[in-house]
């Protein structure tokens, strides 16, 4: 009996350091998960989701607060990435995807009043007081803060235009 | 020439669709009367469009550098008429969406003036640097349908030690008949031009492979190379898609390219006849790329044949010439593997275009398409050894990722799996589609980098003006605490002055 | 720039003339000769038998495609639902009620094939799973063999007797024709204990041109031989399979029949009874459910020899072709997936290869 008790507790003790050194040294610091999302999310912290950035959001995301398809900009493709690493179904036709957008200044209504270029997450209006601004193109990640803030609503949203070396064969139609 | 050296075992790969390139290819060669308005695009090359350094209203002679390259990749334009160039504009693009490019229009005087050219009166005196930089300097790019700079080539040659240059006589698309027409009629100039290139590179031997189907040029070039031993002609099989340059280099050298390496890794390099041609025009007689042979062929056409006509021309001329027995039911430019559907004539005739063809209801008729019954023809066809299949299952379901799984990235688009196909799926298009969204996705990742990158300057940005508002106000602060220190308070009596 | 309207159709612009319905009409020329023989051999309740077969098998495709909204016409006219009736019919009892062929018609298009989506997505071969749902369910009748008679011979039915065959089922009239087939005939005897070398004196009578208890497509063997080897010639179907799945019976039954002879039948007897020939040159070669590789054709073909022969010799069912070739449809996938074919530029593993000089 006596050496039942004994390799019990020696078993006990062995197994119970190994778990304890596993913790120490082999712990997950962070839940990568949340890093991941926020790499799929377009970064540009345009606050459309409701969430104050993308980091929130994606830690919602995470937390299971959100469902999938919280970012306008990021269109079908962004809903599709984040669903598949969830693996959540969702219905990819409910989502809004007007195709990447840019903003664009109408020059002959804008009065330089510059509440666009203060609002913009990435910098992409050019303009000083009273002067007309104007849109990087570069720059625009099409979230759309700027169109809401313009005053004489000079302010708009184009799809990108598709140039020859950008145009992509269409996928045949399923039979 | 030994008859063991003739012997080439007809290979597994790719199909051997009709010919369909007599009558065309014996008719001889005729000469485009000079057009009243040529459009030279910009971009009639791999890499960089070219800079136009004329201005609109300037008087131009043939020959004449209308655009100068841009970057390392990259050709200039020249003028392929004499006259005035009266828009710098965009035209209709040779592209299936029917979208436009920029080019440069001139109005021809019709005195058809050259300017004047610096001809070079023995090539393999010049230094092989020399020959590049004249090669460049002419426009001439790769005039099989690739259109890459061929200076770039010889450089890149030079560079990895060629030892061994082959010249593309191959021509497997059917129709097209623009290099058999070059190799019978001006087999010295391919014979020379080749000869310079391997100066240029310092190649030690040339094989010029030509396919069997091709007997009269083979002769006329046989006869041309009689007196350069090292340029050996060497006929073979005629299987579609023989012209491609892994499969002519398999062929005539038995070597293998590895994948995502270059041809002069394996100690070849590879130019078309045509090229060859347009190199020793441009380093004998000093002319620049300004004018090609194509061929004008298809059930639509009166006289198919091959036209010797300045580039810039649109191709409803070079129709009209030919004459058309009705409106086409397709335009094509190149041959119908791999061509360019083009939506209407009006589209400018560019290096690259070899052929037109004009298709009528017969021949442009597109066949119900059927659901894949997997019976391996197109894994059978594939001359790369792929699953054209499964590549297009992962494609169809959406599944992207998987159909790079299957070495997407390999296929050369030749179009011999959709030929053989027995339910006539668009395999090929299937493909392009999945490697233009590759490329968008890559385009796109690499902007969403941009703009985090954007959005995190713009928040240091804000956080430098505040730190910096904070530190101006605190500054101010402490200046108006020290003059408060030094001067004392203000007294309620007005006659008290204060500093 | 406006944007484009119409969607452009891309290279190549040239195709073959080969389509569907010109490689299931080739099947089927190639089957007729051993078919015709065999409504000579076994007349009029055969020749019932087939046209239901064939019948139900492109009525049932017919209601799936009503069912799943899509044109009737079009699909019927590819032919794929007509050969899969064609080859179930050649895999039964020539003299089988009605009910079994309406049964299995049914079964192959719209279980075996529509419920995967149509043509090309099914795993397993349309006519073999019927045959095997049909062998499972009904025994007796599937089992029920007849010796040949000639259509023009006397004792054999008119074409109101072959009617009434097929649908009411053995007439009394013809119990003398009732026989077993040489492989179930082996098969019972060696249970009993009575070894080869005895039974076989009182086998069946087997002419080698095929006139053999069996069903329509066993005993035209030499003409479904005939009929695949021009399938090969005319390119439809390649000799990888075929060779390997003859080999596969016949060299484990080579080796075998040398140790035993009075156990185990030789391999001539093999290749020629049952459905090995039928299954090496029109079952096991369906694209659908083959490998698509030429090596993987040969695992497949080899699979489908050897799991036939050990099925005959050890397992319950005196013909294994239907079980051997459905085991083998459920391992293309995993051949395929397996073997692939060298990418031009890579080596087998698809790492690229080094610039040699």
């Amino acid at each position: 009996m006596l050496i039942a008790v004994a390799s019990l507790t020696v078993l006990g003790l062995a197994l119970g350091s190994l778990l304890g050194l596993a913790a120490r040294y082999l712990a997950v610091e962070e839940n990568p998960l949340e890093a991941e999302l926020q790499a799929l999310l377009p970064g540009s912290q345009c606050g459309q989701c409701g969430f104050v950035g993308c980091a929130q959001a994606a830690a919602a995301l995470a937390r299971n607060e959100a469902a999938p398809t919280l970012c306008p900009p990021g269109g079908r493709a962004v809903a599709e990435a984040i669903a598949a690493r969830l693996g959540i179904k969702i219905d990819l036709a409910a989502v809004r995807d007007d195709g990447p957008q840019l903003a664009f200044v109408a020059e002959d209504i804008c009065t330089g009043c510059c509440r666009c270029s203060k609002v913009c997450p990435t910098d992409a209006i050019i303009g000083a007081a009273k002067q007309i601004h104007n849109v990087i193109r570069e720059a625009c990640t099409g979230c759309g803060a700027c169109v809401d803030r313009c005053p004489t609503e000079a302010m708009g949203m184009v799809p990108v235009p598709v140039t020859l070396p950008h145009w992509i064969w269409p996928r045949p139609a399923t039979v | 020439m030994r008859l063991i050296e003739r012997f080439f075992k007809e290979p597994r790969w790719g199909v051997h669709p009709d010919d369909h390139k007599r009558p065309a290819a014996d008719v001889p060669l005729r000469m485009l009367p000079q057009p009243a308005r040529v459009h030279m695009p910009l971009q009639q090359h791999v890499g960089g469009a070219a800079r136009p350094v004329v201005l609109v209203g300037q008087k131009v002679l043939k020959g004449q550098l209308l655009a100068q390259s841009q970057g390392n990749i990259s050709a200039p334009i020249h003028a392929s008429v004499s006259g005035t160039v009266t828009a710098i504009a965009e035209v209709t693009a040779p592209h299936p969406s029917g979208l436009g490019f920029a080019a440069i229009t001139i109005e021809s005087d019709f005195a058809d003036r050259w300017i004047d050219t610096d001809p070079v009166a023995d090539p393999f005196a010049l230094a092989p640097e020399e020959i590049a930089r004249r090669t460049a300097a002419a426009g001439v790019v790769g005039l099989g349908g690739a259109t890459f700079p061929a200076a770039v080539k010889f450089v890149l040659g030079r560079r990895l030690g060629v030892r061994t240059l082959i010249v593309n006589g191959g021509e497997c698309e059917p129709y097209v008949s623009s290099d058999d027409r070059i190799m019978r009629d001006f087999p010295e100039q391919v014979v020379d031009g080749a000869r310079i290139i391997m100066h240029a590179i310092g190649a030690d031997e040339s094989l010029v492979g030509i396919e069997d189907n091709k007997p009269e040029a083979i002769a006329a070039m046989t006869k041309a190379a009689a007196a350069f031993p090292e340029v050996k002609i060497r006929p073979v099989p005629a299987r579609y898609p023989m012209g491609s340059d892994k499969q002519l280099i398999q062929t005539l050298t038995g070597k293998e390219v590895p994948a995502d390496a270059r041809a002069a890794e394996v100690g070849v390099l590879v130019h078309n006849v045509s090229t060859c041609a347009a190199v020793h025009k441009a380093i004998r007689l000093g002319q620049p790329l300004v004018e090609r042979i194509v061929t004008i062929n298809g059930a639509a056409v009166t006289a198919p044949g091959n036209l010797f006509a300045p580039l810039g021309t649109l191709v409803d001329e070079l129709l009209a010439f030919c004459g058309l027995a009705q409106a086409p039911a397709r335009l094509i430019l190149g041959g119908p593997m791999m061509g360019t559907l083009l939506r209407h004539g009006r589209v400018p005739l560019v290096k690259g275009a070899s052929g037109i063809l004009a298709f009528d209801a017969v021949e442009a008729a597109v066949p119900e398409v059927g659901p894949c019954i997997r019976c391996g023809s197109c894994t059978r066809a594939c001359p790369m050894g792929l699953l054209p299949l499964e590549m297009a299952a992962h494609i169809r379901s959406g599944d992207l990722d998987g159909a790079v799984g299957y070495s997407l990235s390999d296929c050369i688009s030749c179009g011999c799996c959709a030929y053989v196909c027995p339910s006539h799926i668009p395999l090929v298009q299937y493909f392009s589609h999945a490697k233009g969204e590759l490329s968008a996705r890559e385009r796109a990742k690499l902007r969403t980098e941009a703009g985090k990158r954007l959005a995190e300057a713009r928040l240091a940005r804000l956080e430098r003006d505040a730190r910096e508002k904070a530190e101006v106000a605190a500054r101010r602060k402490a200046e108006r605490a020290a003059v408060k220190a030094r001067v004392p308070a203000p007294q309620p009596q007005p006659q008290e002055a204060s500093t | 720039m406006t944007r484009p309207v119409e969607m452009p159709v891309a290279a190549p612009y040239a195709a073959t003339p080969n389509s569907v319905s010109r490689v299931m009409i080739i099947v089927m020329v190639a089957l007729t000769p051993a078919t015709l023989f065999g409504f000579w051999l076994y007349g009029w309740p055969a020749i019932y038998l087939w046209m239901i077969t064939v019948g139900a098998a492109a009525g049932g495709e017919a209601l799936c495609l009503q069912l799943r909204g899509r044109a009737v016409a079009p699909v019927l006219l590819d032919g794929s639902a007509v050969l899969t009736g064609w080859l179930l019919a050649l895999s039964l009892p020539p003299w089988a009620p009605w009910w079994i062929g309406v049964f299995g018609g049914l079964f192959a298009t719209v279980l075996g094939k529509q419920v995967f989506g149509g043509l090309g997505q099914n795993l397993f071969n349309p006519a073999m799973v019927a045959r095997v749902a049909l062998l499972i369910s009904f025994p007796v009748h599937m089992t029920a063999w007849v010796a040949p008679l000639p259509i023009v011979a006397a004792a054999a039915p008119g074409p109101i007797a072959g009617l009434l065959i097929t649908l009411k089922g053995m007439q009394p009239a013809f119990d003398a024709v009732a026989s077993a087939s040489l492989l179930g005939f082996a098969k019972t005897e060696l249970s009993r204990g009575i070894d080869l070398a005895q039974s076989l004196l009182h086998a069946p009578i087997q002419g080698w041109y095929g006139s053999r208890a069996g069903s329509l497509g066993e005993t035209a063997t030499w003409l479904i031989a005939a009929g695949g080897v021009a399938m090969i010639f005319l390119r439809t179907i390649t000799w990888h399979i075929p060779l390997a799945m003859l080999l596969g019976i016949a060299v484990p039954a080579a080796i075998l029949n040398a140790i035993d002879p009075a156990r185990y039948m030789e391999a001539s007897t093999h290749l020629l009874s049952g459905g090995a020939m039928l299954g090496a040159f029109f079952i096991a070669t369906d694209y659908v459910t083959s490998p698509n590789t030429r090596r993987g054709q040969l695992v497949f073909g080899a699979g489908c020899g050897v799991l036939t022969y050990v099925i005959r010799t050890w397992a319950g069912y005196p013909e294994g072709v239907a079980f051997a070739v459905l085991l083998m449809n459920s391992l293309t996938p995993v051949i395929d997936s397996y073997i692939r074919p060298r990418i031009y530029g890579r080596n087998r593993q698809g790492v690229a290869l080094e610039p040699g000089r």
